[in-house]
């Protein structure tokens, strides 16, 4: 996020598109609501499912999956088009703003109604409220991210958030959700294989060098790394003999999961660290015991940039090891001379190779709320609100963005749009909480969302087996008839083994962040 | 903003207009007394245990919905004001049935602290005969509405806190309830199970079924840490008896949350727990899984990412790290395949 999650109980306009917040972010979604509530904040929620923030939201545009780029290029025309925009912000901080100005100029009312179905009245009077707010503050998550183009709709996003100037200024920004606990840290701490900690780049021959002298190295390895689909790839082919999986259970989270159980069965040696015994650690070939999250001290970094600590409350059961203890110990017998003995030691590392966490220390977390990066020196406060004297780049760049259509559209044999997300009482593949007793009482199986129009023409009734098949694959599932989704679209969540969405889902990749399309396939349903 | 003045137990004290005699009390390091009162939320002044006398007015003021104004004066533990308060906790007592001994909020229960602090030995007032059945058919959440005060306090937190609007009062005079729409129980109603309620209630009338029989809270030991399942990272305490979690509480006064919880940060961390934890390394033979130690698991590793080297080079091992995992960890993980193996072949899951 560029800004905080308290200081959003004071913003004015709250813009969610792509974010089932009240489910996957439960504390945002109530901070949010109270903003409403409690404040008198307007809400407009961009979402193809009538998601639980709708009850809240002044405006509600129910657009098409995949036409998120269109919607946004649809709200820019109106503002430059009414002359909303906040020029100085513009002219001072921004560039690049008459090319994206000459794109959106073709995306009319009328016609982002026509790629989107959204009213046109209702995507004027979206653009109003917000380009009109002293404070404006977008939220977005997969909704926006797991698509072909995702890339291209986050940088739409910061196109409506600089023109409108609602950038660097307490309850504005363009606010990412994270999904998982600690994916923020694991970016942050060079978990990339193009990035070394702190986004310092591989490919920069200055930061390997700095890096690798803290390493007590002469040099780092310059090719960029494969990426998590590319991986698979590669163990299928052969080229990755050894794949060493620590806490991830790509064989429920992967899209196209019949590719990656095929290449997970071929790779020649498969390691996987883990809590339980997943999906995944069932075909390795050494599983290596972890300890879990109360049983270790360490940090997580929240979607804030919030770096908090986690503190050992129960000891590991049997032999299960904290994960640093296991990788120190692989380490050594790689010739490595590690000598970490605690999360402590090797935090101060961290900071010594991460500009960004440069001056955070276990010490510091041990006082207030945790600290906020970039946070450069022992003094430093930390930075609650990214952007507020200037861009990263100096300034701000407009990049012009087309619709594109995603990978897959309807068609007679699948006539149906799936869109996959998660639901309140799961997380992730369920390692977890499909383990935690009541959660699994409250949310047992899967249910596919489908609207009562569809589930008439199909015979379909309430609670029925439905089959849900792909041009990849098929599961059998729960219908649930609900007008929370549109005609013609049907939602799946992901966390379920037994009916894996993944096995539905599209291997297609956003070119740039390599990002699967999870939240568009096509799909035809019967019933089971 | 304009200062303005009052006389607080016979001191002057500024404070800023608009705030409540409650807070100008909280800032001066004054005690008083609250049952109902929830921060961040409308005062509805239902309990009446914040009452301070202000001179001049007729009768005794509920501190936490009165404004403070310029020239007050202002006693919080006068003669008038101890006996209306014990006599508060009296009717209270009086209102439900307070059985201490079989209560899970024994020595967690504001209103046992209060009957304490304020002498209250027994109760003149003939006992309600209220009863209500224990609602406990969802696996979280117990009620009993005998306990309870109607001090409203779960109701704050469910529709101001948390904005779920799942509950509120039902029911008018003696037949007075906490309902939610239709008087259902909660696993039929729009509760999505925050367990901020039972956070917020101040008494046993709310109380988590999970923690039940686990240990009184003088028994436990409470550490603070931030949830494992959402970006949120909200702050949490364990509370921890004989190696075990019992409960899970939010943090109040501290940010992301300020508190609050959602239902799996709350009362999902017994995975944790569970008998289907891996103990021991283990090694696939022909197919099958061995127990193995961790020497006999890591030289086997590491001869294996030795040996892909040898044949391939260093690119032919990859690694997925993991958002679930601590900094630190990531921090390594990276570095092994960095310097220990000697690839970027290093990514995780943040994609998907
Ligand atoms: S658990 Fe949460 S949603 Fe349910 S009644 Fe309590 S506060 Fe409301
Ligand atoms: S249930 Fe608890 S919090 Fe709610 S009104 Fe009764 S005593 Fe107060
Ligand atoms: S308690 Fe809920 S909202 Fe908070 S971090 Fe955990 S999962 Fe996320």
């Amino acid at each position: 996020m560029t800004n905080s999650i308290g200081e959003m109980e004071d913003c004015e306009v709250m813009f969610i598109i792509g974010s089932n917040t009240n489910e996957n972010h439960p504390v945002i979604g109530s901070t949010l609501r109270r903003a409403v509530t409690q404040k008198g904040g307007k809400l407009i929620v961009a979402d193809p499912r009538r998601i639980g923030m709708v009850r809240d939201a002044t405006i509600w545009l129910q657009h098409r999956p995949g036409t998120d780029a269109a919607l946004i290029n649809g709200m820019l025309n109106v503002i430059l088009a009414q002359g909303l925009q906040n020029q100085e912000f513009i002219d001072s901080r921004t560039e690049n703003f008459e090319a994206m100005k000459k794109v959106v100029a073709g995306y009319t009312p009328d016609k982002v109604s026509e790629i989107t179905g959204v009213p046109a009245k209702d995507i004027i009077a979206a653009a109003r409220l917000y380009a009109g707010a002293k404070t404006g503050a977008i939220f977005y998550a997969m909704g926006i991210t797991q698509h072909t183009n995702g890339t291209d709709n986050v940088k739409n996003l910061a196109n409506l958030a600089m023109v409108c100037g609602h950038v660097g200024r307490p309850a504005t920004g363009v606010n990412p959700l994270r999904g998982q606990n600690n994916v923020q840290g694991a970016c942050d701490m060079g978990g990339l294989p193009g990035d070394l900690p702190g986004y310092q780049k591989v490919a920069d021959l200055q930061a390997r060098k700095k890096v690798a002298a803290i390493w007590g190295r002469k040099t780092l390895p310059a090719k960029v790394g494969l990426t998590v689909t590319e991986m698979m790839d590669a163990t299928e082919h052969g080229e990755v003999k050894v794949l060493y999986i620590m806490g991830e259970n790509p064989m429920v989270s992967d899209p196209n999961l019949r590719h990656v159980e095929k290449s997970l069965k071929k790779t020649e040696f498969l390691v996987v660290q883990d809590i339980f015994l997943t999906e995944t650690a069932a075909l390795a070939d050494v599983v290596l015991p972890s300890a879990a999250w109360a049983e270790r001290d360490g940090t997580f970094t929240n979607t804030e940039r919030r770096v908090q600590r986690i503190r050992k409350a129960v000891d590991a059961p049997g032999q299960a090891r904290e994960d640093w203890w296991i990788i120190t110990q692989l380490a050594k017998r790689l010739n490595q001379k590690w000598d970490y003995k605690s999360p402590k030691q090797v935090f101060d590392e961290i900071a010594k190779v991460t500009p960004s966490y440069a001056g955070i220390s276990y010490a510091r977390l041990e006082r207030g709320n945790g600290l906020q990066w970039p946070c450069p020196t022992s003094r430093h406060p930390g930075t609650p609100i990214l952007h507020a004297a200037g861009f990263a780049r100096g300034k701000g760049f407009f990049t012009p963005v087309e619709h594109q259509e995603p990978a897959e559209t309807p068609n007679k044999a699948y006539p149906f749009t799936l869109t996959t997300g998660r639901i309140l009482y799961h997380y992730h593949t369920r390692s977890m909480t499909g383990r935690a007793e009541g959660l699994n009482q409250l949310a047992p199986e899967c249910e596919v969302e489908i609207n009562p129009a569809d589930a008439r023409s199909l015979r379909i009734k309430d609670g029925q087996m439905v089959k849900v098949a792909s041009r990849r694959g098929a599961v059998t599932a729960k219908a649930w008839v609900t007008d929370r989704v549109a005609k013609g679209v049907v939602f799946m969540p992901f966390h379920f083994a037994e009916a894996a969405a993944n096995r539905l889902t599209i291997g297609a990749l956003d070119p740039v962040a390599k990002i699967p399309e999870f939240k568009v396939c096509t799909v035809k349903l019967q019933k089971a | 903003m304009a200062k303005a003045e009052l006389t607080l137990n016979g001191k002057k004290v500024s404070f800023t207009p608009g705030q409540t005699i409650l807070e100008v009390c909280q800032q001066n390091g004054v005690e008083v007394p609250t049952l109902c009162h929830l921060a961040g939320t409308t005062p509805t002044g239902a309990c009446r245990m914040c009452l301070v006398e202000v001179k001049g007015a007729r009768t005794l003021v509920a501190s936490c919905a009165m404004p403070a104004g310029d020239g007050q004066v202002i006693e919080t533990e006068s003669e008038k004001v101890l006996i209306a308060r014990k006599l508060n906790v009296e009717l209270l007592l009086a209102s439900g049935h307070h059985n201490c001994l079989t209560c899970e909020a024994n020595g967690d229960c504001k209103l046992q602290a209060l009957a304490y602090q304020y002498g209250v030995e027994s109760v003149r007032f003939e006992k309600s005969d209220r009863y209500y059945p224990t609602e406990d058919d969802n696996p979280f959440i117990v009620r009993d509405f005998s306990r309870c005060i109607l001090c409203g306090r779960c109701v704050q937190a469910c529709n101001e806190v948390q904005v779920n609007r799942a509950i509120g009062f039902g029911y008018r005079g003696t037949e007075a309830k906490i309902v939610t729409a239709g008087d259902q129980p909660y696993i039929n109603s729009d509760c999505v199970f925050c367990g901020e309620c039972v956070q917020a209630c101040p008494v046993g009338a709310l109380t988590e079924k999970k923690a039940r029989g686990k240990g009184r809270s003088w028994e436990t030991r409470k550490i603070r840490t931030t949830c494992p399942y959402c970006g949120v990272g909200c702050q949490m305490w364990l509370h921890v008896k004989d190696n075990q979690v019992v409960k899970v509480t939010g943090v109040e006064d501290a940010a992301p949350n300020y508190g609050r919880l959602c239902v799996k940060g709350r009362f999902g961390y017994d995975f944790v727990q569970s008998p289907e934890r891996l103990t021991t390394p283990l090694i696939k033979v022909r197919g099958k899984f061995k127990q193995a130690t961790w020497d006999e698991a890591l030289d086997l590793v590491a001869a294996k990412i030795k040996a892909a080297r040898k044949e391939k080079g260093a690119n032919a091992v990859a690694g997925l790290t993991s958002a679930r995992v601590t900094n630190e960890d990531n921090y390594l993980f990276q570095k092994l395949m960095r310097v220990g193996v000697g690839t970027n072949n290093v990514d995780h899951c943040a994609r998907l």
